[in-house]
């Protein structure tokens, strides 16, 4: 057989493929993906470093903000009620700035999806990434996919017991790291750290850690794609997000088919035979367990692991490129009447390629373009107004702000000089993590004055208030009205504080009672 | 009679049951299920062990670990106390005056106060603390008995006429009804109702007050606190201000009483009391 390209075949069937599918009571068919590599596997590879460097070392940031305030770069400090991202601190009352940042990721998933697919699910999802971390083990103790099918199926030895406990205690230890590591975002890590491994740490932090190695462990270990499959609820919403704009993976079956193991052969016989050659490379890559030849289906997370396995396989045939690709469907169908004139006859290889196997020029190809779409830029335009939207809102917050509660038993004290007297709590907010001295005055009613409890001042109409830094302060605060001078009943009365250092000012508007 | 046959779509026996036309599947438990099943039997059993749980004539098992909620509640209880046991030991050493200036001894006497103001106090002066007719509003700057912090903590120790306990404060004033005329009376309320808001202060009371008000009231009518006496001048009045309501405490005085707190309630919480009245708002 000289002068005949090799190409290695797998005999395998995808286990989760439409006519292999089980009842859902049935035991799990066990995958064993196989190593692929090209420049989607490299791609996959750089987004796992990215993504896993963000969540393990994120914690361990410092940042500085003076000696009145944590100095964790990204801290939610759940004991004290504040949250705390690089130069922005959030109190609980701004906590909608969060959910703006959910409306974000809402949006950005819209965008995402009606342009390339499902691309959130096959680089970017935890599930996703911890599974491929998992694999990367799972490849290292017990070997590629052959070697792990035969272990499988091996009676128990002592070679299998010791890969299989090295494999799971390297998990567990993954898993360990990985609960581990969200805990450091609700405390000092370098302390919560020292704690964790001398048993001083709050049992929560334990428990915590607990819980997320058992999750990590069990969806990235062993359920892996039956989490995707039946647990989550992303690949229906994301699915029905899809339009015939979007890029997902596909088949490309108007060159591929009829597939033919025996091209030469087949030739030889004068049957025309498509670009696929029926290696199962694309098979045998799927952490799914799918044949993505059998068309999109909901199982398929795009990983686009079976293009890099099956464009290896053209290089070797020295055929183009692309028999799986990202496509959109407008493409696809366009290219599939090419082939098939219309629907008019099966698929015939030469109208799409000349017998070089060059493709013809008339076959479609995704164009940049196409992402430009009513669509996408409405996605677009919501994402980017919630964010001008969140930007301002941050950029405007007060960090000085008042809140003033009216007693409401006694609504009212007269006095011995006959004078009324109200009493109100005032709320000081300071929110920026530095000592300040701000002027508490009283407007808008005559002749009023007020003096603030456990603050030893004559009655006047301002009072100097020093506020701790990042912290709220509560004031008790007695106005008093001389009798000749009020209304009666119910008068207006506001509160006004200012930092005269930084211009700040706050006010607050309530209400002043005395007898009719 | 069930009527178990094989069911042809998906080759599985159905259970025989049968609703209009649909026949039940009789497909095994997912595994999980079932030994999760089998876990909460076991567990159900261990608990019944553990904790009280099987009930008999007149009470129940007691279960291995000897736990009650009762006890449970003592423990959070006894925790609580021994929480605040530093604060409260410094309270009970300190006198009213040093806590006042204490800021955070302070807080935590007003805090503690409160407290017990609402279980002991509120049923005669209110809720806030208001008073009503009769019982003294704690709020306003006028004090019978004075209003610094140990002048409170020893009405709020002692009591005002009550009986069993030998320091308490005790003032009476005579019921003049028997003593003077009806027009007497009456123009002797018209003075005092005229010593607060202004007016005549020449007419027919002034000597009556002279002669049989001033030497507890004073002869302006400023009261005095060592008697108990209310000052006639200001805006306040306990039983009413109407030249009606004055006429008839001269008549026949309405005395108030208030019962002594230390015996019920100590040292400390008598403490924590005054902190917390003084801080109303009248406090001198």
């Amino acid at each position: 057989m000289s002068g005949t390209i090799e190409v290695e075949r797998h005999e395998a069937e995808a286990v989760n493929s439409a006519k292999l599918r089980q009842p859902l009571y049935t035991a799990r068919r066990k995958i064993f993906p196989k190593r692929a590599s090209g420049s989607y596997r490299s791609f996959k590879w750089l987004v796992m470093a990215v993504t896993l460097g963000i969540y393990y070392l994120t914690p361990w940031l410092r940042w500085d903000r003076g000696p009145h305030a944590p100095d964790q770069a990204v801290l939610v400090d759940l004991a004290n009620r504040r949250f705390y991202f690089f130069f922005i601190e959030i109190w609980p009352q701004e906590f909608f700035l969060v959910a703006g940042l959910l409306v974000m990721a809402g949006l950005g998933l819209f965008l995402v999806t009606s342009t390339v697919g499902r691309a959130w699910c096959g680089y970017t999802c935890p599930q996703t990434v911890w599974v491929d971390l998992f694999l990367v083990v799972e490849r290292a103790v017990e070997g590629d996919r052959n070697a792990r099918i035969k272990l499988d199926q091996a009676p128990w030895s002592a070679r299998k017991l010791g890969l299989r406990l090295a494999k799971h205690a390297i998990w567990i230890a993954i898993a360990v790291a990985t609960g581990g590591a969200w805990i450091f975002y609700f405390a000092d890590a370098p302390t919560l750290f020292v704690e964790l491994f001398t048993a001083q740490a709050a049992p929560v932090a334990y428990i915590t850690v607990a819980i997320l190695t058992a999750t990590t462990y069990t969806f990235g270990g062993l359920m892996r794609e039956q989490v995707c499959t039946y647990m989550c609820p992303w690949p229906r919403i994301q699915a029905a997000m899809l339009d015939e704009h979007s890029l997902t993976v596909t088949y490309n079956d108007w060159r591929g088919e009829p597939r033919s193991r025996h091209a030469k052969r087949a030739q030889a016989q004068g049957i025309a035979t498509g670009d696929c050659v029926d290696c199962n490379a694309c098979v045998v890559v799927c952490p799914m367990g799918i044949d993505i030849r059998d068309g999109q289906q909901l199982e398929c997370i795009t990983c686009a692991l079976c293009i890099d396995a099956c464009d290896g396989v053209m290089d070797k045939l020295g055929r183009e490129r692309g028999l799986i690709s990202y496509a959109t469907l407008a493409d696809y169908n366009a290219n599939m009447a090419l082939a098939t004139g219309n629907g008019a006859h099966a698929i015939e290889p030469a109208k799409v390629r000349d017998a070089g196997g060059a493709l013809s020029e008339a076959v479609a190809h995704f164009h940049l373009r196409k992402i430009f779409r009513p669509r996408t830029f409405i996605y677009f335009g919501g994402w980017a107004l919630v964010g001008l939207m969140l930007i301002y809102g941050l950029v405007t917050r007060d960090r000085l702000e008042m809140n003033v509660l009216h007693d409401r038993n006694p609504q009212f004290v007269v006095l011995s000089d006959g004078s009324i007297r109200n009493g109100y709590t005032v709320k000081l907010l300071n929110k920026v993590p530095e000592v300040r001295t701000v002027l508490v005055s009283l407007h808008d009613l005559p002749g009023a004055t007020m003096n603030v409890v456990g603050i030893d001042l004559p009655d006047s109409v301002s009072v100097p208030v020093t506020l701790e830094p990042d912290r709220t302060k509560s004031l008790k605060i007695y106005v008093r009205q001389p009798r000749e001078l009020g209304a009666g009943g119910v008068q207006a009365l506001r509160f006004t504080v200012e930092d005269r250092s930084t211009l700040e000012a706050a006010d607050y508007t309530t209400s002043f009672e005395s007898p009719e | 009679m069930s009527d178990k046959k094989i069911d042809d779509v998906t080759g599985i026996s159905t259970t025989g049951h049968e609703w209009d036309g649909i026949r039940e599947l009789d497909n095994p438990m997912p595994r999980w299920w079932l030994w999760t099943f089998y876990a909460t039997i076991v567990w159900a059993l261990a608990y019944t062990i553990a904790y009280p749980a099987w009930p008999l004539i007149s009470s129940a098992t007691n279960g291995m670990l000897g736990y009650s909620s009762r006890a449970e509640l003592r423990t959070e209880l006894d925790g609580a106390v021994a929480a605040r046991a530093d604060y409260a030991a410094a309270v009970a050493a300190a006198p009213v005056e040093d806590i006042i200036a204490d800021e955070a001894l302070r807080q935590f006497a007003t805090s503690a106060g409160a407290a017990a103001f609402k279980v002991n106090c509120v049923q005669c002066h209110g809720s806030g603390a208001a008073g009503s007719a009769g019982y003294p509003n704690l709020n306003d700057d006028e004090w019978l008995w004075g209003g610094t912090p140990e002048d409170i903590r020893v009405t709020i120790a002692h009591g005002i006429r009550f009986e069993a306990d030998g320091e308490t404060r005790f003032s009476e004033m005579p019921a003049f009804g028997g003593m003077l005329g009806r027009d007497e009376v009456t123009a002797l309320a018209t003075h005092v109702k005229a010593l607060g808001e202004g007016g005549d202060l020449s007419g027919p009371g002034a000597e009556l007050f002279a002669n049989n008000c001033a030497s507890c009231h004073g002869e302006a009518g400023k009261g005095d606190i060592t008697l108990g006496a209310p000052d006639l001048t200001d805006a306040i009045w306990l039983y009413g201000s109407t030249s009606a309501d004055i006429a008839a405490q001269i008549r026949a005085p309405r005395h108030g009483v208030m019962p002594g707190w230390i015996d019920r309630l100590g040292e400390t919480t008598v403490k924590e009391l005054t902190v917390y009245v003084h801080s109303l708002g009248g406090g001198q």
